[in-house]
């Protein structure tokens, strides 16, 4: 074999592009990420009609926002990176002022004001799932890595005022995932080590400090995860019938609508946040092991195409949504087996719900972007 | 300002940092992730066993199933009672879009009553929605047909089969058997709830009420799978067969053989002709009770298919009394029923004999006093001795000798006689009746015993009150000649699946403190003197019979007659009259059955009373076309 075909063969670079591949690259579509999320849909949209009582009217309804979702992400991976760096900071100030709207005049629903109803309804919060780390993302960019003394103060700000307004909803768990998204950008510009842990010390403290702010529903979630038996029939039923669930599901599960725990209502919330008890219970653990493959399946991707990226900002913006994607996967998971307190986050793309589902997307859409807009050297 | 503040950003190794950070995040998620998998493998695999058993405990219940109530029987296998099918109307209300319109649509159809309404509406405002509510306990089987033709129109309302109890011969024998009625909360807090957790009825009366724990039987128990409100949904659940314990059948509850017997019954009954009384038979040598008949009656298969608020009111309002059992709870001045006992033992104490006369004038004056105790015959009967007195029933005999005999005396040996305390009958709630001493007085009058106390005592009269069934209990007492049984409505058990019975022994509860035969001699030939002497008063009744028999009339007053005023049956209330009693036994010298009459307000107790026992007598001992 001579020299040159050799080499020929190792520079992928050279070869040229296959139809399809070029098609997918002019609509800026991640062919790996868009599979794997298609697949997580899929598997999600055959618990939710078990979990919903085989109805085939809330499994439509779940499609067609998984549709709006979809469509979402296909248009936000049409704007180049620059652009939507460009907008960050305004996409960031509306979502601060949205959410003193919501504290001020947002409708109350299930004892928290999360609500806003200009035209549609919807809760200011989703916008700032992206507008945290995008605008973390924004301030880094023109920055020195990793961040000094007086960035760190910056960032700080632009993390907690947001999570403390929602937090003030009061919506804890979203606020932790908005903190989280925010200090995820942070860790990755390089956050010293150092610090990190001395902040975890500092964390003891702060815990303490948190628990005096908590409200009473908050803490008799943290008291009924350390002990689920104290009160099987209040707070702690959840947990017991989900830990039943999962557990009964064995390796192989029960079969598809066959389980008993989901279908005879004694798992609460079954379409919603504990959805992944039922996929236990229905699939057993090869189930589960199938959902989380393909979850690390598109976190992988989303890392891969962070450190694919050409600037910091896609760089930080992209490690962040995978990695907070994750933070979602793993709050659930562990929530749902009784690992962590129920803090009300839904498993994503899978959980029964909208909103959540199109904020999601659209971070996808951002990734797509982000990988597909690379300026490549010519061949 | 932006170069100032930091330097040129190096993007080489601000990508080798992101790249390393990138790394660290990668593996803290493969740890966190190791963690959730840890936890699941431990969930699904290690403690799969623990929660799947948790996982069935959550939906398989055991159900109780309710056992078949026992049947009752007369002494010879006659049914009483027993189980029908029926069928009842139910709603279930979560498959009911208008649950008002739907209820005017039944009630326009005759199938529910527009009162019952209200209450059906708190029934189903109250309970589980998917849980049936009962509109009608018994449908006819015309209903049914109707219903069935419109049940189109009626989503969420069908008819249910069930078993109810059902007494098809009403009320002839309603105040022996009693009946069942729907349980109460009352009802649960004597019984014990786990056994009665399917069951909907429960006995109320009678024999139905104190045999409830042999003739309920034991529920079984089956599994259901049910959701988490509760509601039981079907399910296969043959995969579960190896990890729960199997299903028991229910075990039917007791048979149980009456010692009445119907026929002797009915003729008890159309004797009494639905005027207001009762009738008790005997059988003197076992204590078993031959017929038990209060009048007048209800129908207890109103009570088992459960009857509305209006119906109920109408029975316990009515002026003729029919729940009330007068068999066992009515209590009445025996009369002079209780004389052939006073007789024997005044021949014991030696308070008369045999040669003892006395002037009877048709009234009697208490020794220093002008009060006037009156016989019954204002013409008076001459001289008498104790045989006469029997006969005639002469009043003044007993009010001379009632001062020798003494009040400790008749209570003594009435004592004896059964009357005064409850007989012991296996029927609960029978009334204790009074058979008065110096202390009861002094406890219940406060005051002390008097002369005249005792002169009326000697009639049966004044503070006496004795039972139809103490009556009979004390006439079988004569009929031994002393032995007295323990009176009992149950001959038999009998386990419906192996059919073994078990029979109930006589039960000898006491004897009659007189050993001198030549006393009893007397006493029951001047009772038989009463029916076919020549003088008897009820010879009109017992004359030409077959058969020899003893009887001695009563008549018990209602109020008392003024002493100068005559009774005038004619011109007293029909309320007011006389109560008619009569006491018989026979054949006097082979005793087979003994029986107490009682008619309210019959004024005669040889002309009304006395002619119902003769039927019932001529009936048990075989010569029913005689007495015609």
């Amino acid at each position: 074999m001579p020299l040159s075909e050799t080499s020929r063969l190792l520079t992928r670079k050279a070869q040229p592009l296959t139809d399809f591949a070029r098609i997918m690259r002019r609509l800026h579509i991640d062919g790996p990420l868009l599979g794997g999320l298609l697949l997580i849909c899929a598997l999600g949209l055959a618990v939710l009609y078990s979990a919903v009582g085989e109805s085939m009217r809330l499994t439509v309804n779940q499609l067609v926002r998984l549709g709006v979702a979809l469509v979402a992400m296909l248009v936000i991976a049409q704007f180049p990176p620059d652009f939507l760096r460009r907008w960050t900071p305004w996409g960031y100030l509306a979502g601060l002022i949205l959410l003193l709207l919501v504290l001020t005049i947002g409708e109350v629903g299930q004892g928290a004001q999360r609500w806003l109803d200009i035209g549609i309804r919807f809760q200011p919060s989703e916008i700032m799932k992206l507008a945290v780390p995008m605008f973390a993302a924004w301030y880094m960019h023109d920055r020195h890595m990793p961040p000094r003394a007086g960035a760190l103060i910056v960032l700080a700000l632009i993390i907690l005022v947001p999570t403390f307004l929602i937090a003030r909803q009061p919506d804890l768990g979203t606020a932790l995932l908005i903190a989280a998204s925010g200090i995820i950008v942070v860790v990755l510009a390089g956050l010293s080590i150092k610090l990190m842990i001395a902040m975890g010390v500092l964390a003891v403290p702060g815990a303490m400090v948190l628990w005096h702010f908590m409200q009473d529903y908050q803490r008799q979630r943290v008291l009924t995860l350390l002990d689920p038996d104290s009160d099987p029939l209040g707070a702690g039923y959840n947990i017991i019938q989900s830990k039943i669930a999962i557990g009964s599901g064995g390796l192989f599960g029960k079969g598809w609508t066959n389980g008993s725990q989901a279908r005879l209502e004694f798992l609460p919330e079954r379409d919603t946040d504990f959805i992944f008890a039922v996929l236990g219970e229905e699939f057993g653990l090869l189930g589960v092991l199938t959902l989380l493959s393909l979850y690390v399946f598109v976190i992988g991707r989303g890392l891969y195409i962070a450190t694919q990226a050409h600037d910091t900002f896609s760089r930080l913006l992209a490690g962040s949504i995978s990695l907070t994607f994750f933070v979602y996967v793993f709050v659930n998971t562990a929530m749902v087996s009784g690992l962590v307190p129920v803090v009300g986050v839904p498993l994503p793309l899978v959980s029964f719900g909208g909103t959540s589902m199109v904020t999601l997307m659209a971070g996808f859409g951002i990734l797509m972007s982000i990988h597909s807009h690379r300026k490549l050297l010519p061949h | 300002m932006a170069s100032l503040l930091s330097p040129i950003k190096d993007h080489h190794s601000e990508r080798r940092l992101f790249l390393g950070r990138v790394i660290f995040a990668s593996v803290l998620a493969v740890v966190l992730l190791g963690v959730v998998i840890a936890r699941l493998v431990q969930l699904q695999v290690v403690n799969y066993e623990f929660f799947t058993e948790r996982s069935i405990g959550n939906r398989v219940r055991m159900e109780a199933v309710p056992p078949i109530r026992g049947l009752v029987f007369d002494r010879r296998g006659r049914v009483l009672a027993e189980n029908v099918p029926a069928y009842q109307l139910e709603l279930i209300p979560e498959q009911v879009a208008d649950i008002d319109d739907t209820l005017s649509r039944l009630a326009s159809m005759g199938l529910v009553e527009t009162d019952d309404i209200p209450r059906i509406r708190n029934l189903i405002a109250s309970g589980p929605r998917f849980k049936p509510v009962t509109l009608r306990l018994r449908m006819t089987d015309e209903e049914v047909a109707n219903f069935a033709i419109q049940r189109p129109r009626f989503p969420g309302v069908d008819f249910r089969p069930r078993l109810i109890r059902s007494y098809p011969h009403g009320p002839v024998v309603a105040h022996a058997v009693g009946y069942v009625g729907a349980l109460s909360e009352s009802d649960l807090e004597s019984l014990d709830p786990a056994r009665y957790a399917a069951t909907g009825q429960t006995g109320k009366t009678g024999i139905e009420y104190s045999f409830e724990s042999s003739l309920h039987g034991d529920p079984g128990l089956r599994h259901v799978v049910t959701n988490a409100r509760g509601r039981v949904v079907p399910a296969d659940t043959r995969d579960l067969e190896e990890t729960l314990p199997s299903d028991a059948h229910p075990s039917p509850g007791d048979n149980l053989y009456l010692s009445i017997d119907l026929d002797l019954q009915l003729v008890a009954w159309n004797a009494l002709e639905g005027r207001r009384g009762a009738v008790v038979a005997m059988d003197p040598w076992s204590g078993e009770v031959l017929a038990l008949v209060s009048s007048p009656s209800f129908d207890p298969n109103q009570f088992a298919s459960g009857m509305t608020t209006s119906e109920f009111a109408v029975l316990q309002t009515d002026l003729e009394r029919p729940l009330f059992n007068r068999a066992v709870v009515g209590t009445y001045p025996p009369g002079s029923t209780i004389k052939p006992m006073l007789a024997l033992a005044a021949l014991e104490s030696g308070a008369t004999n045999l040669t003892r006369r006395s002037m009877c004038i048709g009234h009697w004056l208490l020794p220093n006093s002008t009060r006037r105790y009156r016989d019954w015959r204002p013409e008076g009967h001459g001289e008498v001795d104790l045989h006469d007195a029997i006969e005639q029933s002469c009043d003044v005999y007993f009010y001379e000798i009632s001062g020798d005999l003494g009040i400790d005396n008749m209570h003594y040996y009435l004592d004896q006689f059964g009357l005064g305390h409850p007989t012991g009958l296996d029927v609960v709630g029978e009334a204790s009746g009074i058979n008065p001493s110096r202390d009861w007085k002094l406890q219940n009058r406060n005051d002390a015993w008097r002369d005249g106390d005792s002169v009326n005592i000697s009639i049966g009269q004044g503070f006496m009150l004795a039972t139809p069934l103490q009556l009979a209990s004390g006439t079988s007492t004569l009929a031994t000649r002393g032995v007295r049984y323990q009176p009992h409505l149950v001959a038999a058990w009998e386990d419906p699946l192996t059919g073994e019975r078990t029979l109930v022994r006589p039960r000898e509860v006491g004897r009659v403190d007189i050993a001198n035969d030549f006393y009893w001699d007397t006493v029951i030939d001047a009772m038989n003197g009463v029916m076919q002497g020549e003088r008897g008063t009820a010879r009109a009744i017992g004359s030409g019979a077959p058969y020899r028999m003893a009887g001695k009339s009563g008549t018990a007053q209602v109020f008392s007659v003024p002493e100068e005023e005559e009774y005038d049956e004619d011109e007293v209330a029909e309320r007011l009259r006389d109560h008619a009693l009569f006491i018989a036994f026979a054949p006097v010298d082979d005793p087979q059955i003994a029986v107490a009459v009682i008619v309210e307000n019959g004024s005669s107790g040889s002309g009304v009373a006395a002619p119902i026992a003769r039927a019932v007598m001529d009936q048990h001992l075989g010569y029913n076309d005689a007495a015609q």
